[in-house]
């Protein structure tokens, strides 16, 4: 028997380390501490963690310990539709957020303050290999012939459709002459050499050596330099102001403590956190990073608002892009799933 | 050293019959009925029931929507990809399979065991692992100035990569089992090398080859972290299937996922039977 | 002369297809030194995703190798119907992608299923934190163990078995002291095969996974993670760490495989 007995003995031993190390790594709400969830996406993961720290150095912030999920913006967004726990969500973009209000997951108030919601900005620019060899400055430059541009899919991500409008938006005077931003976009894409599933996909592609200029977001090319990788970019005059997203969650288990996070997020010391990590501020006179305001900005409410620009243009259907998309054989998703409305 | 092995059926086996025999007998038909139960629920919770539910989710728009989901563009590229490629990659590990399988049974060389050893890195290797190490050396920044990202060629040498034990280690045992006296007397009948391999040697070790072949065909049309970064994921040039699912699952388009999966699952069944069938006839022959 | 040549083939293409890879990634790995590698493998999150590796891994061994031990008696031993469907179905595994894995599971285990939904009611969160991630490592590794004892199982005979049952021993006794035992260095083997698969899976992972650093990332993903990060060092380092752990794994199934056959030679 003391061979069986030795056997039982180490798989009781190993299940309940296993068990031990399960419920050290969980987390532990005894009452004193609180964890708080934050579901974002990927480039701000350095931001977040500063931004924490700063937050758990304040009387609101103290003893709130922290988990932090980061991925794509969309795929965080459906994770949290599918289930994941979040008390606070950060997203690229608002229809990701727009998602989960469908879903009754956070409540429709969420952009109710006085900066709607947005906790960010960016801008859409034209990024190039250090030194910009081919001289590649503006929306024109990239549709000249020979030049291979790198941008996402914006059927899989989301975020590409920044790029896509702030084109469209700049070629077409935000709008007003329409056949000339179609035209553009029609003579764009044939262009673009790969069209990643995600933006962070597309900077992949384009540090990887791939293309000649890549449309990006301003603080993923930042983030790109401050990761030594060769690349620079240049602010077109016309562009449109990418704003960033973040909201509590209506089944937070700890929603004063979740609103005490979202709220130090305005503060000038998180802004600043934010700028130093090439995201605009919201809040003037935060300090940090500088950046220069193009000219002809504009937003996607100059074009119509998300909700009537993702009908008209990115439909996978009827929409203006999804036809250039087909003509080129590149799919735009196949027919929208029976059950994929149930989830909202 | 056997990785993986079909495991063979063995025959009922009688057990002598005495008095005190009746009783135990009843208890471990008992024992053995609760057996089966409990690993028939274990088997349905982690694999049936979910397997099931992927079949079941991707008809749940019809038979029209799940063919519409299975040849949209990419996906129906990916699939043209995955099987022509995993087709070629099978080929290749036929032949260099057997080949690296004789040259470790038969041949001597300082290092053989280290060779042997790691043979089977590519199965024990985390499959982002494999990717990372297939970018270094095949992709842009390469020190053998070769370049291929983003191309057919990177998803054919990953595939390579991660079949590369199935043939060697279904060849191995039976090459190492081989009783070398009939390949001696054709020999000593002037049967040249190559001829000795072909008509004594080879028709013994067909069906472990093809065995190992199916092996690797499956591996291959299953694989997913190790083309992911190599590959680029081009739609309708470098995707493959398991990036397609991929794509659909992030892109909230399940039921897409599902008819994909289903219609790539089916088709690695088929080429199961298709050489579990030939490899009988083949052992019945030999 | 055909020997030397087929020698030459096959270092040559073991060379460019296995070897020059792997050294390559070892090689840049520590081309700044020891230290830069030290540190990106101790810091905070590399060792929390290393510990939820661990986790998962041996859940999935552990439950593995009872259902491998189990399985394996009824293929070998056991009087029932569908021996072949069985096995088939043990197989089965082997021919999923991975990413069809955790579609599969979300699709049952998911929140907003019934079956999750369940779950979920009473507690229990399966997809997106750990359980899912162990249901997702035992589905790939599920037929390693088992097919490592069926050979061993089947050349054992019952013999032995059978004596002890006339001598009156029990089912457990027999099974304990006589059946375990004929068949250690295999099981072994199985454990160290199904240690290695649960360690390095990613794909399964990667769709079931919420990603919560610390929680339910894995090595593997932040493998993954570090390398969008262009944080380089930290992604080889423990690539690297991964590819030496599944080198000592393939060592040690190396050694019990010859144990194995010593003993079989003995007999």
């Amino acid at each position: 028997m003391g061979r069986s007995i030795r056997v039982l003995a180490s798989a009781a031993v190993m299940t309940v380390a296993a068990a031990g190390l399960v419920a050290c790594g969980s987390s532990s709400d005894s009452g004193k501490t609180v964890t708080l969830s934050l579901v974002a996406y990927s480039t701000p993961q350095a931001a977040y963690q500063d931004i924490i720290k700063a937050f758990q150095k304040t009387t609101a912030g103290k003893n709130i310990k922290f988990t932090q999920s980061y991925g794509a913006s969309g795929d965080q967004s459906r994770a949290v539709a599918a289930g994941q726990k979040a008390d606070i969500v950060a997203f690229s973009l608002e229809p990701d957020i727009t998602r989960l209000v469908t879903a009754k997951l956070v409540d429709p108030s969420w952009n109710a303050n006085q900066y709607k919601g947005f906790v960010t900005d960016s801008v859409v620019v034209i990024a190039t290999r250090k030194g910009n060899p081919k001289g590649i400055k503006s929306w024109a430059d990239l549709t000249r012939p020979g030049v291979s541009v790198i941008s996402p899919n914006p059927f899989t991500s989301g975020g590409a459709r920044w790029n896509v409008m702030a084109a469209y938006g700049a070629v077409s005077g935000k709008g007003a002459d329409k056949t000339a931003g179609v035209n553009y976009l029609q003579s764009l894409f044939p262009q673009i050499a790969v069209q990643d599933n995600s933006a962070r996909a597309s900077l992949q592609t384009f540090v990887g050596g791939k293309g000649d200029a890549m449309i990006a977001y301003e603080n993923d090319s930042i983030f790109a330099q401050q990761n030594h990788q060769p690349i620079d970019y240049t602010i077109p005059d016309s562009t449109i102001l990418i704003e960033n997203p973040v909201a509590v969650t209506t089944n937070s288990a700890h929603p004063a403590e979740a609103k005490a996070f979202l709220d130090f997020l305005y503060t000038p010391a998180a802004q600043k956190i934010y700028a130093d990590n090439g995201y605009r501020p919201v809040v003037q006179g935060a300090g940090g990073r500088s950046f220069t305001t193009p000219s002809g900005l504009f937003t996607i409410n100059d074009l119509g608002g998300w909700t009537a620009v993702t009908k008209e243009f990115f439909d996978p259907s009827t929409g203006i892009v999804a036809g250039i998309e087909q003509k080129l054989g590149v799919a735009t998703s196949s027919s929208p799933s029976p059950s994929a409305s149930a989830k909202g | 050293m056997t990785v993986v092995k079909a495991p063979e059926i063995p025959r009922q086996q009688r057990q002598p019959e005495t008095r005190r025999e009746v009783p135990a007998r009843a208890r471990a038909r008992a024992g053995t009925g609760v057996g089966l139960g409990v690993a028939v629920v274990y088997l349905s919770i982690i694999v049936l029931i979910p397997l099931a539910a992927v079949v079941a989710k991707s008809t749940d728009g019809g038979a029209d929507f799940f063919w519409r989901a299975v040849r949209t563009p990419d996906a129906w590229a990916a699939l043209k990809l995955t099987l022509i490629s995993a087709v070629a990659v099978a080929l290749v590990n036929l032949v260099m399979g057997t080949v690296i399988a004789w040259v470790l049974v038969r041949d001597q060389f300082p290092g053989k065991a280290v060779v042997d050893t790691l043979i089977d890195l590519p199965f024990a290797l985390p499959t982002i692992v494999a990717g990372l190490v297939l970018v270094a050396l095949y992709g842009s920044g390469s020190p053998l100035h070769i370049d291929l990202a983003y191309a057919r060629s990177g998803v054919f040498v990953a595939l390579l990569f991660v079949t590369l034990p199935f043939v060697v280690r279904t060849v191995q045992p039976v090459l190492l089992e081989l009783d070398q006296d009939m390949e001696q007397a054709a020999h000593s009948l002037g049967a040249g090398g190559w001829t000795t391999f072909r008509r004594i040697v080879l028709p013994n070790l067909m069906p472990a080859m093809i065995s190992g072949a199916g092996l690797a065909f499956t591996r291959a049309v299953a694989e997913f972290g190790s083309v992911n970064l190599i590959s680029g994921n081009l739609p309708m040039k470098t995707q493959v299937s398991a990036v397609v699912i991929y794509g659909r699952i992030e892109s909230d388009d399940t039921a897409g996922a599902a008819a994909i999966s289903t219609f790539l699952l089916a088709i690695a069944l088929i080429v199961l039977i298709a050489l579990e069938l030939v490899q009988r006839r083949a052992a019945r022959r030999g | 002369m055909a020997k030397y040549s087929l020698r030459v083939i096959t270092l040559g293409y073991l060379a460019f297809l296995l070897i020059l890879p792997v050294g390559l990634i070892g090689w840049r790995t520590f081309a700044d030194g020891l230290s830069p590698v030290i540190d990106a493998l101790t810091s905070d999150d590399a060792v929390h995703a290393f510990r939820v590796t661990l986790i998962v891994a041996v859940w999935a061994v552990l439950l593995n190798t009872v259902f491998g031990v189990g399985a394996a008696l009824l293929l070998v031993r056991g009087r029932i119907p569908g021996k072949r469907l069985l096995s088939a179905l043990i197989d089965l595994p082997l021919a999923v992608s991975p990413v069809i894995v955790g579609l599969a599971l979300i699709l049952v285990y998911g929140s907003f299923e019934p079956i999750g939904r369940w779950f979920g009611d009473r507690g229990v969160q399966i997809i997106f934190a750990v359980p899912g991630m162990v249901l997702a490592t035992v589905f790939v590794s599920l037929p390693l163990v088992v097919r490592a004892i069926v050979p061993v199982l089947q050349e054992m005979g019952n013999e032995q078995e059978q004596a002890a049952h006339t001598l009156g021993a029990g089912r457990w006794a027999t099974f304990w002291r006589i059946t375990i035992p004929g068949i250690r260095w295999a099981l072994a083997y199985g454990v160290v095969l199904c240690l290695a698969r649960a360690l390095g899976e990613y794909g399964a992972v990667a769709v079931v996974s919420g990603r919560v650093v610390g929680q339910t990332q894995t090595a593997t993903l932040f493998v993954e993670e570090r390398y969008q990060n262009f944080d380089t060092v930290s992604a080889y380092a423990t690539a690297t760490a991964l590819a030496l752990i599944a080198i000592v794994a393939l060592l040690i199934a190396k050694l019990l495989d010859r144990g194995a056959l010593k003993r079989s030679e003995k007999h």
